[in-house]
């Protein structure tokens, strides 16, 4: 079985302008969002409190949520959480109440109402270690881009290392878009696994990049521009790049379906963006190196000329 | 020419079997039982101990399945939770309140797994259930404190030097004395530098007066001995809630990490953390009428029958019920030595509670004096000694009949009534124990049917090389959990999630040989060199493609906290284990099975479409 038949090298470079266009407005779009919605950040990087409690049967939201009015916490959300059973309260920084105290009132409250009530989950944090979260996921960004630039550059050439970076930088902002514009709650564990995303998904970049230098250095593709060497690099790996991402899109799937709500934005970070790193390292990277002017001379260091003049 | 060298093959086997036997022992479950374990260096748990516990499970007829000493505690298995919790109750009772007991959940691998240093994973609290809080302990206020006492020893200095001093005025972090003269300026600035060297000097001549401040190394240890003596409160008041394995450590310069796994009250839990214990001194009755009266049952009116921690276990003893003095007066308690070198605890008194307890020692000498720590309306006496003479300048020292364990458990004690410094809570995560199951099994099943949906798949794309491709896959878990086991990593959701992901993408490394092999046979290479040039050619890919993930997963691990920290720790083990089972341990089952034969016509990675042929 051979799922790829291509008998000739994909044009993917004639689609440049096409793709450029695409990737410019589903990035605008997504900066769009990100800006007028922002992200729903989770406590850890908001400070307060969660909690998440368990009914035996089916809760009564209205009742949980006057119980919880009735304590005087501030703003509390209530929710329902995946099932009917599972409630999910969320409280705001208070000043003057400690968060051992807070959640305990709370439960307390809640099982005035009804004595099989189980905690299952709280999650408190102050409003100064979630700063500091978002500085270190900041900085961990950062390096992540400097460090992977920094190696790309080493290894291959700067304009490859520039547009692999662009690329995957064009799906973090995706899949930060889209959690602005789902509103989904954007935690540690997301953070992580956008991250995980960028390194993964500059994997593609690097394996596309390989070809187009073996490519150059190949003796049968002299005559060949570098659209066409670029082309035919993208599509002699196409069939691996498609294997490769639904492998790892299976594996993220099945944790998105039975992982339950713990590794939902984890996954659903992960499912987006590797589906944009798909598009992304083939449609975005490649034009973009083209257009930094890669040459066949950059791949290929001139035979340094030994034979000096003889005197 | 694809054939391994026996080294090759042999690293392959027994990497191999060292994992799968560092795997075991996660398969094994764990079996309930109960830990007994001391705070108190004085009663430590021995053979002898051993032998009470023994005893008294006989005489209520349970049988334990094993009983062994174990560093510092004794581990009691049991058949299941019923007996162990009945096991509990009767060690309880046969003990007494003097030591530590849990209920434990331990490995049930066999003797010789442990003995090997095989032990399941560490799970981390999202998947054991538990409390985990950060603490942050209020510096500014330890420093108050400080210079609070700094004050009153300048006070006291001065006066017992004779040097006549107007005020001493504290602004923030500096204290300014005011002096007389240019003479009393020198023989103050004399004194203090000698008996107060953690502080920083600065004379004006103009106005005779001292401004004092203390030396940044003094402010380094007086935060490290508040973050310490946090610890150690800390340390006595989870010993009270029966966990089996605490975490109590210091987390950055001014923090503190508490993780109780397994506490199923995490109500109490949090209480009991919160509250603050307090030290009280009171007087000893001593009147034997008294006692005789109180023992029978009908306390005097004014005093309360306490009782008194004694290595022997607890006796009673009546005390007083008016306080003469509190913990808040207490600025220190250490262990040390008399002028004897008799064992004794030092303790240090502020200025406040040093003129009280001139006060209350002048007038009670003779008498006893309890130290009384009150936690949670229970109030036990942590020692009583006899006061022999009036004690002012408000160092105290207790000596006389204990041993150096004993002095440094009192000293333990006596700080516990005062924490050095406020903590808060600045982060709390609690799992209940059934989400923390749900936790497991959902990432478990994730994991399982992500591997078995890419097995499936691969078998049917590839065949042999595809279920080679798979075999190693498998080998790649084998050795990740193998290597989690061994490092006794704490493996939480995020990391079970990261093994998953790790497997999603170390597939990578043999979707690429595999489709280089097919790309050189497409191209009319013979079998044998179309697996040599696949692998070689894949090689460099993979290695670039693995650099760039692991670039990610070590700055996650070095700037990640809390959850993002344990997926990261599985995420760069994961990527390092699939280097080794992609490329070294595929090609042996490649060279294996293809490597022998001398004329090899086709190898079976699948259908290879060509082109060319479909073209005609």
């Amino acid at each position: 079985m051979e799922l790829f038949r291509i008998k000739r090298d994909i044009p993917f470079m004639s689609y440049g302008k096409l793709t450029t266009t695409i990737s410019l407005v589903t990035f605008i779009l997504a900066v769009f969002f990100l800006f007028s919605k922002g992200l729903n950040l989770s406590v850890e990087f908001t400070g307060g409190t969660v909690m998440e409690v368990q009914y035996t049967q089916s809760a009564n939201l209205a009742d949980v949520r006057g119980r919880v009015d009735r304590l005087k916490l501030g703003e509390a959300q209530v929710q329902s959480l995946g099932t009917s059973r599972d409630v999910l309260i969320r409280l705001p920084v208070k000043k003057d109440v400690s968060a051992a105290q807070l959640s305990n009132q709370v439960l307390t409250a809640l099982k005035a109402g009804d004595t099989q009530v189980e905690l299952r989950k709280v999650e408190f944090v102050g409003p100064s270690v979630g700063a500091e979260l978002v500085e270190n996921g900041l900085i961990a960004l950062t390096v992540v881009c400097l460090g992977i630039i920094a190696y790309l550059a080493l290894r291959f050439e700067w304009r490859f290392a520039v547009s692999a970076i662009i690329a995957n930088m064009h799906d973090v902002v995706i899949i930060l878009g889209c959690f602005a514009l789902f509103q989904w709650e954007f935690s540690l564990t997301v953070l992580a696994g956008v991250l995980a995303v960028l390194g993964y998904s500059v994997n593609e970049s690097v394996v596309v990049f390989d070809r187009i230098r073996e490519n150059f250095r190949k003796p049968g593709m002299k005559h060949m521009t570098t659209a066409e060497v670029i082309d035919h690099a993208i599509t002699s790996t196409i069939s691996r790049t498609m294997i490769t991402h639904g492998s790892t899109e299976a594996m993220v799937l099945s944790m998105l379906l039975f992982g339950g709500a713990a590794l939902h934005g984890f996954a659903m970070a992960l499912t987006i963006g590797i589906v944009f790193g798909i598009y992304s390292s083939v449609l975005v990277a490649s034009p973009l190196a083209l257009a930094l002017g890669i040459k066949r001379e950059h791949m290929i260091k001139p035979p340094k000329q030994k034979q000096e003049a003889v005197v | 020419m694809n054939r391994y060298p026996l080294w090759k093959y042999l690293v392959i086997v027994v990497a191999l079997i060292v994992s799968a036997l560092y795997t075991l022992p996660n398969f094994y479950g764990e079996t309930p039982a109960v830990q007994i374990s001391s705070t108190r260096q004085s009663m430590p748990v021995d053979t002898a101990v051993m032998e009470r516990v023994e005893g008294a499970l006989k005489a209520h007829q349970i049988t334990p399945d094993g009983v062994y000493l174990d560093g510092g505690s004794l581990k009691v298995r049991f058949k299941d939770t019923d007996v162990q919790i009945k096991a509990r109750d009767v060690i309880e009772q046969a003990l007494g309140d003097n030591y530590i007991i849990a209920l434990n959940l331990l490995s049930a691998s066999p003797q010789w797994l442990t003995k090997i240093h095989a032990n399941p994973m560490f799970l981390g609290l999202d998947l054991r259930g538990g409390v985990h809080f950060l603490l942050e302990v209020d510096m500014k206020a330890a420093l108050d404190k400080t210079m609070e006492r700094y004050a009153g020893d300048i006070r006291r200095e001065l006066k017992d030097k004779k040097i006549r001093y107007g005020t001493i005025r504290r602004d923030g972090e500096t204290l300014t004395v005011q002096l007389r003269d240019q003479e009393t300026l020198a023989a103050a600035e004399k004194a203090i530098v000698r008996t107060l060297p953690g502080l920083n000097l600065k004379a004006d001549d103009a106005n005779y007066t001292l401004k004092l401040a203390l030396k940044p190394e003094e402010i380094t240890r007086i935060e490290s001995d508040a973050v310490k003596q946090n610890i150690t409160t800390l340390h006595n008041r989870v010993n009270e809630l029966g966990v089996a394995e605490p975490v109590i450590q210091q987390a950055g310069p001014n923090r503190i990490v508490v993780q109780l796994p397994g506490v199923q009250d995490t109500a109490k839990a949090k209480d009991i953390l919160g509250r603050t214990a307090t030290l009280q001194v009171r007087l000893v009755e001593d009147d034997p009428g008294k006692v005789n009266e109180a023992m029978a049952g009908s306390v005097p009116m004014g005093y309360e029958l306490l009782d008194e921690m004694t290595p022997r276990g607890p006796t009673k003893i009546l005390v007083k019920k008016d306080v003469e003095l509190t913990g808040d007066n207490i600025n220190d308690a250490q262990p040390g030595f008399d002028e004897n070198g008799a064992p004794a605890v030092h303790i240090g008194l502020d200025s406040t509670g040093a003129g009280i307890f001139r006060q209350v020692t002048a007038e009670n000498i003779g008498r006893r004096m309890a130290m009384i720590l009150v936690e949670k309306g229970k109030a036990e006496v942590v020692t009583a000694p006899v006061i022999r003479s009036e004690i002012g300048g408000g160092r105290v020292q207790i000596s006389g009949s204990m041993n150096p364990a004993e002095a440094n458990d009192t000293a333990l004690l006596l700080r516990a009534g005062s924490l050095a410094a406020p903590m808060q809570i600045i982060e709390e995560r609690t799992v209940g124990p059934s989400l923390g199951k749900e936790n497991i099994q959902k990432g478990f099943n994730s994991t399982l049917w992500g591997f078995a949906a890419i097995a499936v798949f691969m078998l049917v794309y590839y065949h042999v090389f595809g279920l080679i491709s798979v075999l190693s896959l498998g080998v790649n878990v084998l050795m990740l959990v193998a290597l989690l086991s061994m490092l006794q990593a704490t493996l939480t959701l995020p990391g079970i999630a990261a093994i998953a992901l790790t497997l999603g993408m170390a597939i990578d490394a043999n979707v690429l040989i595999n489709e280089r092999v097919r790309e050189e046979l497409r191209n009319g290479m013979p079998p044998q060199s179309a697996i040599q040039a696949g692998y070689q050619h894949a090689w460099a890919t993979i290695l670039d493609s693995n650099v760039t993930t692991m670039i990610a997963g070590l700055a996650l691990l070095i700037f990640g906290s809390g959850p993002v920290r344990g997926f990261a720790v599985v995420h760069c083990l994961g990527i390092l284990t699939s280097m080794f089972s992609a490329v070294l341990v595929s090609r042996g089952f490649v060279n294996l099975w293809y490597g022998r034969r001398r004329r090899l016509s086709s190898i079976s990675v699948g259908q290879i479409w060509k082109p060319e042929q479909e073209a005609k």
